[in-house]
């Protein structure tokens, strides 16, 4: 029998970045925030220290920071008419646990999405036609612009201390930023972080192709700042250790170096770690969450924690599991097309290249997660679809994310994988290998959705999510593309080798590709087509508001977290301005 | 084991051998471990083969299965070369691992190549970890690419070294610790 707890005013379930900046700001307009959170609490200064945190195989082989399977995953088939199996141990996507979440060990790349990203199917109808758009292709438009999101961008931006160029203030273009982006408001908080040699060699031949150039935004302050939390942030160290770990200057923002420094001395708030929530009591007449129940891993007890509000701010998987299993909104159903919940699952369609320069030195082993050059010309509508057979793009980067020991050595195509000649390539390409990756949008397909397993069951005995995905011909063409351009910039590059890596046909869920999951609660204009309003709140459940990446309608050519922060604040700003005062639907279907 | 380790990291001019440079007391260390136990891992039924794209999908843990994989793969070089693993001349060894990473070795009710992959993976692993793992003795793999390993402390650095080579004496955690 589950102890039944006194009421706050709000909680959050989960505690990385989304939920982090609702409990900052719903508990600076005065209310009591309680964050619950399934992993162990994680503190910079104290668990991320030199030397430990210097440690390739712990962090980025053994995934000390990531999901732990043994208490839940989720089932994989390519397609509905499989039998789905259990991811035993993740691989292609990399979920964070504990507090932070998968904030901590990202790789910090920050974006923004196109102004027409906002209306991709609006965009594509008057481009090309709406015939032209695919029966099978479910993308939608966000319920709001670039230009109402924008603010928020840059609060994220500065909460964050991003380091880049801008390329449009104001509506002017600025040479040597991303020309392609929307319009900002304000230059980014710090200076581009440095490039690389690889990097400066990919921007120099970008640019005598005619493309566009220039470095990659990073939520990674290249010196220290002062957040408008008041939270100081170390400058980057380009150390090399950053994908999968933790920072320990700081430079890489995280909740945890952020957020939470100031959050945790707030007296509204209160954070309850190892607590798994396994259920949202939804009262579907009241249409309402009235509470949510837990098991604290810590004393084994179950407790029903009721709550005004409830910000549902744990990764997309569970996010629409928590909806599932609660029977809040019509769960998808594909073959009629109907239902909402775990519909237009995407995922980030990523493919790159390895080029050699037997003439240049790189010193691969230094270099921070996202430092990089890129070009912008061909993501999203920056360029002419006519006559290409695919929707969508993506930017291309030569990123130099630094080469650890034992994951980063590439040597040419065709190498044995051991003995001296496997040696001999090994020591003779370690300092002159450069990589490439294009970020490839994953427009929504009728066939990639989520739902309930109906086999396998976690450690609670609540069914597991079942992902169905596989990425339909557009995405393989668009990949095809990208990758042809970033095939030119690099024989541009005059390399001594290179070599191409297209994806397979079928989507693998073992070697790792991207942790840009998206979709299943999306966002929309009305309850028909969507799970969660423009403020991100259920259309089934009015005190519920449902965080992160799995409220974009479909995935474009951008990492995701910078749009996940930045309607974050948005959402924040809608509850404490309108909700708070008359709660209720803020907006009616 | 440290036949296995020694034909797929020979003693050569770039460094000792895999076993002089401690990955098989590495894999023998990650076996034992929690990791190697299985955490975080989930292991509930029912199980299916699955397709290739669906990963691993057995009940064993990494222990487990290595072990399960050592037994197989001497039991397949006895029938086909007479003798156990440890127990071939160097050139068997290589054409014996050779087959097993192509899944041509014909292990009995168990995949060769599977195999392979967690022997080659742990022992590039030991190799290249750091030293406190047991394994990259002396930094030996460290020396052998110019990797510095830590502090790893390189803002002041980056402009300094443009296309030219940086290198120092690496360092382990082992050495701050």
């Amino acid at each position: 029998m589950a102890t039944r707890l006194k009421e706050v005013d709000a909680i959050t379930v989960g505690l990385g970045w989304t939920g982090a900046i609702l409990a900052r700001e719903l508990t600076k307009t005065g209310l009591n925030v309680v964050s619950l959170e399934r992993g162990p609490d994680r503190v910079p200064g104290q668990d991320f220290v030199l030397p430990s945190v210097r440690d390739e195989l712990r962090y980025a082989q053994r995934l000390e920071l990531m999901w732990d399977n043994s208490i839940d995953t989720l089932t994989f088939r390519n397609f509905s008419n499989e039998q789905a199996l259990p991811i035993r141990r993740i691989g292609a996507f990399l979920p964070g646990e504990g507090v932070g979440g998968s904030g901590i060990h990202w790789g910090a790349l920050h974006w923004r999405y196109l102004p027409p990203d906002f209306r991709i199917r609006s965009a594509l109808a008057e481009r090309y036609g709406a015939g032209a758009i695919p029966a099978d292709m479910t993308i939608q438009d966000w319920p709001l612009s670039y230009d109402e999101l924008e603010p928020f961008y840059d609060r994220f931006d500065k909460t964050c201390g991003t380091s880049g160029k801008a390329g449009n203030l104001r509506g002017q273009k600025v040479d040597g930023g991303n020309v392609f982006e929307g319009p900002r408001k304000d230059e980014y908080p710090n200076a581009p972080i440095k490039s690389s040699n690889a990097g400066l060699m990919f921007a120099a031949a970008a640019k005598s192709l005619g493309y566009h150039p220039f470095p990659a935004p990073v939520a990674i302050a290249s010196t220290a700042y002062a957040n408008p939390d008041g939270v100081t942030l170390g400058g980057c160290e380009y150390c090399g250790f950053c994908n999968r770990i933790a920072c320990e200057t700081n430079a890489k923002a995280s909740p945890n170096s952020a957020i939470l420094p100031t959050l945790r001395l707030e007296p509204k708030f209160e954070m309850r770690t190892r607590c798994f929530v396994t259920k949202l009591n939804y009262d579907s007449s009241a249409k309402r969450v009235v509470s949510v129940a837990y098991t604290d891993m810590r004393d084994g007890q179950e407790y029903e924690q009721p709550a005004e509000i409830v910000i549902l701010s744990s990764y997309v998987f569970s996010n629409v599991q928590h909806l599932l299993l609660a029977g809040i909104g019509e769960p998808y159903n594909p073959v009629s097309g109907k239902g909402v919940v775990g519909k237009n699952y995407a995922y980030q369609f990523e493919a790159g290249a390895s080029a050699f320069f037997e003439d240049k030195e790189l010193n691969p082993f230094w270099g921070s997660a996202g430092m990089g050059v890129c070009i912008d010309d061909f993501n999203g509508e920056n360029f002419d679809h006519g006559g290409l057979g695919f929707f969508g793009g993506g930017y291309l980067i030569c990123n130099s994310a630094a080469a650890p020991p034992i994951a980063g050595r590439d040597v040419p195509r065709g190498t044995p994988q051991w003995g001296s000649e496997w040696k001999r390539a090994t020591v003779k390409w370690y300092h002159h290998a450069a990589r490439f990756n294009t970020q490839g949008s994953v427009y929504a397909n009728r066939m990639n959705y989520m739902d309930l397993d109906p086999a396998y069951k976690d450690v609670f005995g609540r069914p597991l999510i079942r992902l169905s995905y596989n990425p339909p011909d557009n995405e393989f063409k668009m990949s095809s593309y990208l990758l042809g351009k970033v095939e030119d910039i690099i024989k541009a590059m005059n390399p001594t080798h290179y070599d191409m890596h297209p994806r397979p046909k079928t989507f693998t869920i073992v070697p790792y590709q991207s942790t840009h999951n998206t979709g299943g609660t999306i966002m929309g204009s009305d309850p028909k087509s969507s799970v969660v309003n423009r403020y991100l709140q259920s259309w089934s459940a009015h005190n519920l508001f449902v965080q992160g990446a799995s409220v974009f309608p479909q995935q474009h050519g951008y990492n995701p977290t910078g749009t996940v922060g930045a309607l974050a604040y948005w959402s924040a700003q809608a509850i404490t301005g309108s909700y708070l005062k008359n709660p209720g639907p803020l907006l009616h279907a | 084991m440290v036949a296995a380790v020694d034909a797929l990291i020979p003693a050569d001019e770039f460094s000792p051998s895999g076993s002089d440079c401690g990955c098989a007391v590495y894999i023998d260390r990650q076996l034992a471990s929690a990791w190697g136990g299985g955490a975080k891992m989930y292991r509930g039924g029912p199980y299916f083969k699955g397709k290739p794209e669906q990963g691993y999908q057995l009940p064993l843990t990494p222990a487990e299965f290595f072990v399960a994989g050592l037994a197989a793969a001497n039991e397949w070089t006895r029938k086909t070369y007479g003798a156990d693993f440890e127990r071939l001349s160097q050139d068997k060894r290589v054409e014996a691992l050779k087959a097993m990473e192509d899944g041509k070795a014909e292990f009995n009710n168990f995949s060769s190549r599977a195999f392979f992959a967690r022997l080659h993976a742990m022992t590039i692993e030991g190799f290249f970890a750091d030293p406190i793992y047991g394994g990259n003795r002396n930094m030996a793999s460290w020396r052998m690419l110019g990797y510095p390993g830590l502090p790893a402390t390189y803002a002041r650095l980056i402009d300094q070294y443009r296309d030219k080579r940086y290198t120092a004496e690496p360092q382990s955690i082992a050495d701050f610790s």
